[in-house]
């Protein structure tokens, strides 16, 4: 087998090994805690057999690890369980939502990832120049602020000053696309200023990095033009620090998606999520952490994965 | 007369460093060199670091590196004064009529392209050849740099070729476009001396079956009296001397150029060897942990006290893990050390005191071996403190004894590292040793990082010390010019085995085995014609066995 | 305090300022935290410089006291994080071995969920009180500098001068706070400004979604939440803690950049 597939064959291994753990730890998180799920439900009046009622429903009577096979088997089968608060299936509510998320965090990458690119460009192509200081003073600015602040400051002046976009964005499957988009205006924009400054920040590095590097020079002395150097050999040394960058932000954005969702009230999942958080909705949350740290877990092994296609050492071994 | 192919007036080259948190500061590299280079000749520009002559050799390209800046003069290049060429036209000099060696190879090819690519590119954009004719100029000239397989390597990308057969793709990728000029920028410094012959030797004939001119940069004059026509000596950025090779071997008429001729010609009587060694490795075995593969083979040598045993060898040879196995870093597989009549205990952690006093260590890069954030009064003052337990006025005293000894004088204990020069930082390291009054000092690649000229004053220290102390050194070092100057005895060390030991006088004369032979003879000397004597020799012998 | 650059002036000085009305914040603020002393939304006045919020508290009563609440928080959970991950990861690169394995591989766990999703998982569960929300964030942030003490760490210990102080027999604690320590402290001095930024923006932001410190008690992103309705007509009760919080924060990114800045230019360079 050539070595570069085995390589990515452990990485998927160990993926799948770190998403195990991840969901055993979050098992752990919502079960072991001193916390109480069925107190936290009945509140604190509950009389002790309503609780002890409530404990053997939820199977809380059962050790730790039984729990944690059945739900783990469930979840392998697309079962997630059933929310406490209305008895749903957790399931069934959360595929809407998953796909208003994902539609969501499409159109801030499909926005912010080009955007950050040129940018990063612009700033190594005038560096220390106004225009890199500027880019790095605006990048520093939006660093600073969380990510529902900026949304706040964005339907103040865009939404209420303005009336350019609506400051809820609540969208529907009846809705045309223009429609949708419209929608979700400002909190596209909101996300892609927040994944923005990092990326485009990263971007810059990585980009100077290997303009530095002493082949780029040996480029320069052949009396090849910027362009052709850029292309040619900067490039194809590129690619690899910026798809790295680009995942590593997309990662990001999955979780200033939560908070983006809350202040627009928009119908996907991190709503759903912090909604259930504070309806202490054990089962609930369970699920979305999983669905969560499954993405985040998957971005970082495509950025892993690239990175090592993208190395000739690798690639073309001796 | 004829126009030289490039003519050099008044050159001025300055850049702008940027101390921390003051203003930026302009400062003059070069200050006005004047020089000439006729069409199909070599001019060796030599000189220790900071003499500017990388800098020089760029400014032949218009080009400055970094924030360098050519800020006056004329350079004429066929005839066209190129500092007054904008970028457009400069363009189409570089790469087709001045093309460029670096000293990192491996840097300078782009890791993610075929070597091919690469080398045949600027003859193809500058528009000298056609792709096909560019090919076949490059397998012509992969052969005549003695490459393997000349007919596929440039298949193969830069990784999957070693140092010096990269280093000689590089060579390729300047003349392949046939320019009438090439600047070499220390083509064969990073090399092992072993391999620096062979490359240097490549370039020497490539050079005179081209017929291009070129203009060699190094720091080592043995190695540009090998391929020079003229030889330029640069100091600080000044001309100090400029003459034909011959003029500048034999006839020299600075002092600075005579200083650097006669470098490492320290006189060193060798001593004969006492009863009793102060330290004796015996049978000593190692490996790394997590590897299969013993880098030391069982190992035998003995340091007399008051003596010096250098162990050279090249790169990969395993003379620094001998170093890291005696102090105790890396406890070996198997074998014993003996030290001053005792065993010593193979692991570091377990060793007396006394034991660790008694054996010091001084290293290359004297940079990384003392703490930026202490004072050379802290540096040297710690071990008196640890083990003699020296405190205040008897301290200074000794501290201010022990900088006397290594001629820095007053004025240097409250000073930090980074306000050292290279030789300085070196001196203070090796008081650092003797405050523990050793009765060894392992001395790892000591002068190796610095130029021949301070080099020099180092090993006259030590040696000085060395009669003054009675202190034995463990000299590492890959550099036999070194070892002729410091050593009583020697042991070879080739791919983990001592390949040769002994008294200086023997394992420098003949009957040698073949690798002590092949390393003594790639060692450049300081005369002309060294280098065709060599390969000639070495062709004549393979054609007798 | 010469050769301060201007940035890091201005740095300083307004983290100073943030940081004397934390502290201060009963003899500054005109009225008390949770005191109604207007009616709803009042417009600036020289009575309510900041005007009033959602339910006629003063507004820069409630800032000055969140600015309080927020920092103390954002400051012990950085302490937390900082003393627990550096004392970690400098252990784990000086014993090496298996002891760095499995701290390392365990950081690499928790560090594969993302920390907010990770702290409204523990918080679904857990009472949402001040000490929770500050060891919950101690302990998730003590990852990150976990990661760079170690390798700060690492890359000190390969350097000649600690091999020098083990070859003479120095003891650990020497190679530790007098080789390993100087060294490594301003990289981690700047950290601590940007371990600190991130408290900040993180407790805000589990305030803003409810999860963080609770009502009656002010906390910027708690105002976010209260006074978030008044957007809708204009009122911008809402964005002053936006306002605060990034003059805060950038302001502790100019000391911090100066701080790193001043770190690398010791090392290279004489004079």
């Amino acid at each position: 087998m050539h070595p570069i597939l085995k390589l990515i064959a452990q990485r998927l291994a160990l993926g799948l090994l770190l998403l195990f753990a991840a969901s055993i730890l979050i098992f752990v998180g919502t079960s072991i805690l001193p916390g109480d799920v069925a107190q936290s439900i009945l509140g604190q009046s509950a009389t002790p057999e309503a609780l002890a009622n409530m404990r053997r429903e939820l199977g809380l009577n059962e050790p730790a690890v039984t729990r944690y096979f059945t739900w783990l088997g469930g979840v392998l089968q697309g079962d997630l369980g059933t929310a406490l608060t209305n008895g749903r299936d957790i399931a069934e509510s959360l595929g809407g939502r998953l796909k208003n998320t994902l539609f969501l965090a499409f159109w801030a990458a499909a926005i912010s990832v080009p955007l950050a690119i040129f940018l990063g460009l612009l700033a190594v192509r005038y560096k220390d120049r106004w225009p890199d200081k500027l880019i790095s003073a605006v990048t520093l600015t939006t660093i600073s602020i969380p990510e529902f602040m900026i949304g706040y400051v964005l339907i103040y002046w865009v939404a209420i000053k303005w009336r350019l976009f609506p400051s809820v964005a609540i969208i529907n499957d009846s809705m045309t696309l223009g429609a949708k988009l419209n929608a979700i205006a400002i909190p596209v924009m909101v996300l892609t200023l927040v994944v923005l400054a990092h990326m485009m920040r990263m971007t810059r590095a990585a980009i100077l990095n290997v303009m530095q590097s002493a082949y780029i020079e040996t480029a320069e002395l052949k009396g090849l033009g910027m362009l052709k150097i850029i292309r040619k050999h900067a490039f194809p040394n590129a690619i690899a620090p910026i798809v790295n960058v680009v995942m590593l932000n997309l990662a990001y954005l999955v979780v200033g998606v939560v908070v983006v969702e809350v202040v627009f009230a928009y119908p996907g999942m991190g709503q759903y999520l912090v909604d259930h958080v504070s309806k202490r909705d054990v089962p609930v949350v369970q699920a979305c952490g999983l669905i969560f740290a499954a993405v985040y877990i998957g971005l970082n092994l495509v950025a892993d994965i690239v990175s090592i296609l993208a190395n000739p050492r690798l690639r073309h071994p001796k | 007369m004829t126009e030289p192919l490039l003519k050099v007036r008044g050159l001025k080259i300055g850049a702008t460093a940027y101390p921390p948190g003051e203003k930026p500061v302009a400062i003059k590299i070069v200050h006005g060199v004047d020089f000439d280079l006729e069409a199909g000749k070599v001019l060796g520009l030599i000189g220790e670091s900071g003499a500017g002559k990388s800098t020089i050799g760029l400014a032949a390209m218009a080009y400055g590196r970094g924030g360098v800046e050519i800020t006056g003069g004329e350079v004429w290049v066929n005839g066209r004064d190129i500092l007054k060429e904008n970028l457009r036209s400069l363009r189409r000099l570089r790469g087709a009529e001045v093309t460029y060696v670096s000293q990192s190879a491996a840097a300078s090819f782009n890791p993610a392209k075929k070597i091919m690519e690469q080398v045949t590119e600027a003859a193809i954009f500058q528009n000298k050849f056609s792709k096909a004719e560019a090919e076949a100029r490059a397998v012509e000239l992969f052969a005549k740099l003695g490459l393997p397989d000349p007919e596929n390597i440039g298949n193969r990308y830069p990784h999957q070729v070693s140092g010096g057969q990269l280093q000689r793709c590089m060579t390729a990728l300047a003349l392949c476009p046939e320019p009438d000029l090439v600047v070499f920028d220390e083509p064969t410094t990073a090399l092992d001396v072993t391999t620096q012959i062979d490359v240097l030797a490549a370039i020497k004939e490539a050079i005179a079956a081209t017929g291009v001119a070129a203009l060699y940069i190094t720091h080592d004059l043995a190695v540009v009296a090998q391929v020079s026509d003229h030889i330029m000596v640069l100091q600080q950025g000044d001309m100090v001397e400029y003459g034909t090779v011959d003029q500048i071997i034999n006839n020299p008429k600075e002092d600075y150029t005579k200083a650097l001729v006669s470098v490492r010609s320290i006189n060193h009587e060798e001593k004969t060897p006492t009863d009793t060694p102060v330290l004796r490795v015996e049978n000593v075995t190692a490996r790394y942990k997590g590897t299969n593969f013993d880098v030391l083979k069982n190992i035998n040598v003995d340091i007399h006290s008051g003596q010096t045993l250098a162990i050279v060898g090249e790169s990969g040879s395993g003379k620094s893990t001998l170093a890291r196995v005696i102090t105790g870093l890396l406890p070996p597989s198997d074998g014993q050390i003996t030290f001053d009549g005792r065993v010593l205990s193979p692991d570091l952690a377990t060793r007396p005191i006394e034991d660790l006093r008694e054996m010091q260590m001084i290293y290359q890069m004297a940079d990384t071996a003392m703490n930026p954030r202490q004072t050379v009064g802290t540096i040297i003052g710690r071990p008196l403190e640890f083990y003699f337990g020296l405190k205040g006025k008897a301290k200074q005293k000794r501290i201010q004894e022990l900088l006397d000894e290594i001629e820095l004088g007053d004025g240097f204990q409250d000073r930090y590292p980074a306000e050292l020069s290279g030789g300085q930082k070196q001196r203070v390291c090796i008081a650092r040793a003797l405050a523990a009054k050793p009765k060894l000092i392992i001395c790892d690649e000591v002068t190796s990082a610095l130029d021949p000229l301070v080099a020099d004053g180092i090993l006259k220290l030590l040696l000085n010390l060395q009669k003054i102390e009675d202190v034995a050194y463990l000299f590492i070092t890959h550099d036999l010019a070194t070892v002729r100057a410091i050593a009583d005895s020697i042991a070879v060390m080739y791919q983990g085995k001592v390949v040769r030991y002994g008294p200086k006088s023997q394992v420098l004369a003949p009957p040698f085995d073949d690798y002590t032979d092949l390393l003594l003879s790639s060692v450049p000397e300081m005369k002309i014609g060294w280098l065709e004597e060599t390969i000639e020799h070495r062709r004549m012998e393979s054609a007798g066995n | 305090m010469k050769n301060i650059p201007i940035s890091a002036m201005i740095g300083l000085f307004f983290t100073g300022i943030y940081f004397l009305m934390a502290i201060f914040a009963p003899w500054i603020a005109p009225y008390g935290m949770a005191e109604i002393v207007g009616d709803v939304w009042e417009p600036s006045s020289s009575e309510f410089l900041l005007g009033t919020d959602s339910i006629g508290r003063d507004l820069l009563s409630r800032m000055i006291y969140g600015g309080q609440t927020t920092i103390f928080i954002a400051t012990a959970a950085t302490i937390l994080s900082f003393t627990l991950g550096s004392i970690m990861g400098f252990f784990a690169a000086v014993s090496g071995g298996w002891v760095d394995q499995v701290l390392s591989r365990f950081v690499d766990l928790i560090m594969s969920i993302p920390s907010l999703i990770f702290a409204l998982v523990v918080l679904s569960v857990m009472p949402t009180t001040v000490p929770i929300l500050i060891i919950l964030m101690g302990l998730l942030d003590s990852t990150r500098v976990y990661r760079l003490a170690r390798a700060v760490a690492v890359d000190i210990t390969v350097m000649d001068y600690v091999e020098a102080a083990r070859l003479r027999g120095e003891k650990i604690g020497w190679i530790i706070f007098r080789e390993t320590l100087p060294n490594a402290l301003s990289p981690l001095v700047a950290e601590m400004g940007l371990r600190f930024i991130f408290a900040v923006l993180f407790v805000s932001t589990l305030s803003f979604l409810g999860l963080g410190v609770q009502p009656p008690q002010a906390d910027w992103g708690g105002i976010v939440k209260e006074n978030k309705e008044g957007i809708n007509y204009g009122i911008q009760a809402a964005l002053y803690p936006a306002y605060a919080i990034a003059t805060l924060c950038i302001s502790i990114n100019l000391v911090a950049d100066w701080i790193l800045n001043r770190t690398t230019s010791l090392k290279g360079g004489r004079g």
